[in-house]
């Protein structure tokens, strides 16, 4: 109960953000957003499943490019239609590569997932007429839910119309995740991370459920590209580069791959350090760096490991069931 | 009776070793067999065998007249076969009622019901606590399974593989690593489980003699990998010369 007070406590302090926070902060929300939903996804495959991919800014990498098609070359501008052909073309390239990948687990999907992003990064430059190649290709102006915006500046769109719209599509991403971790399908994908073996003989057919885990996270991360796509006007092809995928991984544990909201504090605690280390100094990827380092040794379960740790203290001192706050926080453990 | 399981000539190489020869027998509705056997018998690899997983080098394997060599676990699972582990196999995050819904839902077909919710989902909940009572862990539902004891454990194991509504059940030394007193204890619940879940057959693999004698209907020895004999308790325990080559060879663990 308490933690979904919590939530539409954080909902509504973002839906009111507009009114008092400033422009510049305000434009930085969009790529949390777009984080906040890819990462949820692939959070779904890495804490949920077990399986870690270096590859998913493949699929990031699909929704921007739909993005750009469609506005660019198909002169279409409904969003809900780039949605949709995101998640469907995410889906379809998914299938492929899922069915390939998911016959290996740890280190070997790993890899294969990574085989396969730098393979797409290439074909965007390969086919340089239509991708535009390292220039990328530009991503105009979408309607949203009809209403054309394109008179609006860009600031104006971003931080108005675009915030509210991404700040619902993020509410309802992370609403279908809730109930998809908590159902039986979400329950036999975390059988299968703990114990393979034992789920096959309980009846699970673990190499299809993983694939599932792997077709649902590419859509969440081809939308989460989407967004990022629109909020730059771009499609880069930095975004499927393998980096990025790195970075994918890098917010997850930063926030806590264990935890359900993890994904999402970790997108934003990204976000926001790395736009504070970059106009402090020109050595931010080394401190962005150092930070994680710092994180994976100290606190290995990222900050919603932390919060809980000072949660429990906290409500140790005046309640004596310090083993039921993972469940009062309403944040559930995935993870040993 | 109906014959459950057929096994036809069964051989089993791991590369140059042979691990099972020719071996054939039946298991029929009713029935309790225990495998015997000294350590490297082949034991677990004939449960290995006859659950699917491991493919017979050659000979026959089936199931209620089908052909089951080598189609897997999964397959066998929905067929109405089950099994518990020699070494514990249990999933350390999830809770004991977690690790029993896995059995049910999947053996009611709810696997795929991706937006449910698993807490809210009644005909499951109510199955994984019948389930629990049964093996005296309805208090440990929400207990995670890792903190267990390891008496604790093997029961969950085995009663996750009962949750399955299996029509025979293969139990790969059930007891081992438990005290001699609770080994009773831990059969006793068992047979008590098998006959209130409808299980039709049992397979026992056990190194008890005293375990072997009290519940076996048949008892299938094996020595290096062949079938030394096949006979009722009373046949059995009366052949010096077999006592002697299983029970003379055997180190406990
Ligand atoms: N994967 C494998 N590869 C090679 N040899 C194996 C493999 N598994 C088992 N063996 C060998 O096959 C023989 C039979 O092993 P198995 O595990 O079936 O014996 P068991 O009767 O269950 O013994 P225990 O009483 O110790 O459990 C042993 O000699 C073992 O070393
Ligand atoms: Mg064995």
């Amino acid at each position: 109960m308490r933690s979904h007070l919590l939530v539409l406590l954080l909902l509504a302090v973002l839906a009111l953000l507009p009114q008092v926070a400033g422009q510049y902060h305000l434009t930085l929300m969009i790529p949390f957003f777009a984080y906040g939903i890819a990462l949820l996804g692939f959070n779904l495959l890495f804490g949920y499943t077990g399986l870690l991919s270096f590859g998913h800014a493949l699929f990031v990498g699909i929704g921007a490019y739909a993005a750009a098609a469609i506005t660019s070359k198909l002169g279409l501008r409904s969003f809900e239609l780039i949605l949709v052909a995101s998640a469907v073309g995410a889906f379809l390239v998914a299938i492929p590569v899922g069915l390939l990948s998911v016959r290996y687990t740890k280190i070997f999907f790993g890899m294969l997932t990574l085989a396969f992003g730098m393979l797409f990064h290439s074909f965007l430059f390969k086919f340089y007429d239509i991708t535009g190649g390292d220039g990328g290709m530009r991503v105009l102006r979408p309607s949203l839910l009809g209403m054309d915006l394109s008179t609006l500046d860009k600031t104006a769109f971003l931080t108005g119309p675009f915030y509210y719209y991404c700040l619902v599509l993020l509410g309802f991403a992370g609403l279908a995740m809730w109930r998809m971790v908590n159902s039986p399908f979400g329950l036999h994908l975390k059988a299968i991370r703990e114990n393979p073996r034992k789920a096959e003989y309980l009846g699970v057919r673990v190499r299809l459920y993983r694939l599932f885990a792997f077709l649902i996270s590419a859509m969440y991360c081809a939308m989460g590209g989407a967004i990022l796509a629109v909020s730059t006007g771009l499609a880069d092809p930095e975004l499927a580069y393998w980096t990025h995928s790195g970075n994918l991984v890098f917010m997850v544990v930063l926030g806590g791959f264990a935890n359900f909201l993890g994904p999402i504090v970790g997108a934003f605690s990204f976000i926001f350090l790395q736009d504070q280390l970059m106009s402090l100094t020109q050595y931010w990827r080394f401190f962005l760096g150092a930070t994680l380092a710092l994180i994976v040794i100290l606190f290995p379960r990222g900050l919603m490991g932390l919060l809980q740790d000072l949660g429990g203290r906290f409500r140790a001192a005046e309640a004596p069931a310090p083993q039921r706050i993972s469940h009062e926080l309403g944040t559930e453990r995935v993870n040993p | 009776m109906s014959t459950l399981i057929q096994t036809l000539n069964v051989t089993k190489a791991y590369e140059k070793f042979v691990a099972l020869r020719d071996v054939s027998f039946e298991v029929r509705e009713g029935e309790f067999i225990s495998i015997v056997g000294p350590n490297g018998a082949g034991k677990t690899t004939l449960v290995n065998v006859l659950t699917g997983l491991l493919k017979p080098t050659s000979g026959q394997v089936r199931f209620k007249d089908q052909d089951a060599a080598g189609i897997g676990p999964v397959r066998l699972a929905q067929l109405g076969m089950a099994r518990a582990f020699q070494l514990v196999h249990i999933f350390p995050a999830l809770t004991v009622g977690e690790t029993i819904a896995v059995a049910v839902a999947s053996q009611l077909g709810r696997s795929r019901r991706l937006f449910a919710s698993l807490a809210g989902d009644a005909g499951i909940q109510k199955r994984v606590r019948t389930v629990a009572e049964i093996f005296g862990l309805e208090r440990k539902l929400d207990a995670e399974s890792r903190l267990l004891s390891q008496g604790e454990k093997k029961l969950l194991d085995i009663a996750s593989a009962f949750a399955l509504r299996p029509e025979v059940i293969l139990l790969d030394e059930p007891t081992s690593g438990v005290s001699t007193g609770d080994k009773h204890s831990i059969m006793q619940v068992l047979v008590a489980a098998a006959r209130q879940a409808g299980v039709k057959a049992i397979i026992l693999v056990e190194h008890d003699m005293d375990l072997v004698a009290e519940y076996s209907s048949r008892i299938v020895a094996l020595q290096e990998g062949r079938v030394l004999a096949d006979l009722p308790p009373a046949a059995f325990f009366n052949d010096p010369a077999i006592v002697a080559a299983i029970v003379g060879k055997r180190t406990t663990h």
